[in-house]
Order: C-alpha cells, then structure tokens, then sequence
C-alpha cells in the first residue's frame, strides 16, 4: 500500500473513532495539537500511559469491591480518578459507563457495581484495539513518509 | 509620569534594581496533580507554551518542593527558587488542591504566586471557596492549549513588568504597566511612590471576555476577591 492509500486509512479510522463516539474529537483534537516535530507521538504516549495506569486503578477498584465491608467512598473515589483520566484521554463511551459505575457507589449497590465494572473494562478493552489499530496504521503510514 | 510604558518600565526595573536574567527567563510552573496522564498532559501544554515545569503527584511533594513542609524542611534554604504560577488539582488524596492553596497562601515566600485550581467538577461552592482563598482562577478540567495560554498572560504580565520582593513572588496585581499591557492596573501598590499604581485607563483596555483570568481592577476601596472574573460573572448574573 502506498503512503497516500495507508494516510487515507489513518484518516478514515480517525473519522470512525470519533462518528462512533469512542473519542471526543475536540479532546483528542487537543492532544494532538500538543504533537510537533519533537514530539510526533505524544497523543500514543499519552494513550499508552493511560492503559498502563488504568491496570493499576482497576486492580484497586477490583480489591476495594471484593473487600467485605465495600467501602463504597473509596470504591467512588478511585473510580473518579480513573475517569478523570478517560476524561483526559476523550474516551467517552469509557467514561460513560464510569458514571454508571459511580451511580451505583452512591447508591451502594454492590451489584450494580460489579455489573458495570465489567462495562467499564469492555468499552476499556475495544476502545484499546481501535487505538492500537489507528497508532500502528499511524507509524506505518509515516514509515513510508520517511522512505 | 511618562506615557511611554516601555521607558517607565526601564526606569522602574533600575529602581527595583532587576537584572536582565530574571527577566528573560522562562516561567516556571509547579504543576501538582495525582494523576498521572494528567500530569503529563499538563506538562506538555505548559511546555508548548515555553514554561519549565516541574511536576509533582502530591500536596505535600509540592509544599516538600516549594520548602514549606514542616516534617521535611531541606537545610538548604529555598530564597532561590522562583515558581511563577502553581497550578494544582483540586481532588487529590491526602492534601486537596485547597489545602495546599491554603498552605501557599499562608506562606510569607510564595502567597503572591498565582495559584490556579483545576477539577473536572463545576461546582460553583468549590470555585468560591477556591477564589475566596486566594486563587488566581479555576479551571474546568480537561485543561485546554487556549486555558494554559491564558495563565502565560498573567505570568507574562508579572515578569515583563518586574518583581518587587525578592524570594520566589510574583506580584502580578501591583506592578502592570497599562501602556504595555493595555489592561488597567489593580489596586494599591506595594510602593508608595509608584508611578504604575496611580496610572489607570480603562479607556485604553479592552473589555476582557468573562472567560478571561485576567483580573480586572475593582476600584481601589473593594477588596481583591472582587478581581476574580468568575466573581465577577457570578455577580453581574445575580438577580
């Protein structure tokens, strides 16, 4: 495939993030504006980094809801920080369903808690493969810039 | 005094006997946020928007930094430092955002930094609490390029017009040069003989957008707080 067809494909898929609502384009438009010549890759830093950080606050969700009694202000409180980072990151179908999850810590509804972690992590989970697609679609379709 | 900002300013900078180093030198920013992408996104934008950032997860990493910390005071003096802007977040475990503003505030060194909040809430009792204590602005979070550039302004503002007090302040209210700036000055200087304090045309300045952290200039007798535009907002919007 030559360069103009694999920049098309990264443009299409960017198009397809943001009509499915799995990106906020004013959020990611905004990291991305933070990319130059130094720093090509910053949003996939960024995006990296949030995966690596979203492993540790799950683990703590996931100790905090299998711990007996829930402490459902420290269950809210992590969750709220992990969401603060979906924010960040424009993930809102993510960051939907972390609402979700923090509803039912206000109501202390350990079910509907555990019900929407699992939400929470699937969206978590797709929204990671369409990244991963759209930033090595990125890198191969720069590769054949540089050649 | 001379209409000329730019002469006044000179004259001003042999008065307060500035060296040109100081003045040339890029903001420094200490960002203090939990989160770890967000502390990179916001040493990123800062960067972009040529400040040095020195970024720390904590409260109290930040009052260990700045030298305030009680338990952990470094024997090696702080007067050096100089932090133009602190710009923290608000939900944070173990110190919150207002503590630690509150903390800087009570600090003889660094209240006169400017000390922004962030917090992906909108509340308005926070905002109020957070301005009332002395916060610069409050800023909806995520931070945007166009948020961080604002908060250049007022750092810029601060360092082109000069510092009075030695040890790390930045006085952004008392020291702004209309001419240069074209925004009306704030209340009383700390100088007495000041030429800036006394020069005000709000003729010149262009209404800022409510939007704006710029603080506007209450007339002289009103307190400070009054300089916030978020109060300002609030107020002309009361019934």
């Amino acid at each position: 495939m030559d360069r103009n067809q694999l920049q098309r494909q990264v443009a299409l898929k960017r198009s397809f993030l943001f009509e499915q609502c799995y990106l906020d384009p004013q959020q990611f438009v905004q990291l991305e504006e933070l990319q130059d010549d130094a720093n090509p890759n910053f949003v996939e830093e960024i995006v990296t980094l949030f995966y690596k950080d979203s492993a540790r606050l799950f683990q703590k969700i996931e100790q905090a809801l299998y711990s007996r009694p829930i402490d459902f202000a420290k269950l809210d409180d992590y969750m709220h920080q992990f969401k603060g980072s979906t924010s960040s990151i424009g993930a809102i179908k993510v960051k939907n369903e972390c609402s979700q999850f923090k509803e039912f810590c206000l109501a202390a509804n350990a079910d509907g808690c555990v019900r929407a972690l699992e939400r929470v992590k699937q969206e978590h989970q797709t929204l990671r493969i369409h990244l991963e697609n759209y930033f090595q679609l990125r890198r191969q379709a720069g590769l054949v810039q540089r050649v | 005094m001379a209409r000329n900002g730019v002469v006044s300013w000179r004259r001003m900078s042999e008065k307060l006997d500035l060296s040109p180093p100081l003045v040339s030198e890029e903001a420094h920013v200490l960002a203090v946020d939990d989160s770890l992408v967000d502390r990179k996104v916001i040493e990123r934008l800062l960067k972009i928007s040529s400040c040095k950032v020195t970024a720390v997860d904590s409260g109290r990493r930040a009052l260990q930094f700045l030298g305030l910390d009680e338990e952990k005071s470094s024997t090696v003096g702080f007067d050096g430092l100089k932090v133009d802007l602190i710009i923290t977040d608000y939900c944070m475990p173990g110190m919150t955002g207002y503590e630690l503003l509150k903390k800087i505030k009570e600090s003889s060194t660094f209240k006169e930094v400017p000390v922004v909040i962030m917090s992906s809430e909108n509340v308005l009792a926070r905002i109020d609490r957070c301005l009332e204590e002395g916060a610069e602005d409050f800023i909806v979070k995520p931070v945007k390029l166009a948020d961080v550039k604002r908060l250049k302004d007022y750092m810029t503002t601060a360092r082109d017009v000069g510092v009075e007090e030695s040890g790390g302040g930045m006085n952004k209210r008392k020291l702004r040069e209309p001419c240069d700036l074209m925004m009306p000055t704030s209340p009383p200087s700390i100088l007495p003989s000041s030429p800036l304090s006394s020069s005000s045309s709000p003729s010149k300045s262009p209404s800022p957008p409510l939007s704006s952290s710029f603080s506007a200039p209450a007339s002289p007798s009103s307190p400070s707080s009054l300089g916030s535009p978020i109060r300002r907002l609030k107020m002309t919007n009361a019934d």
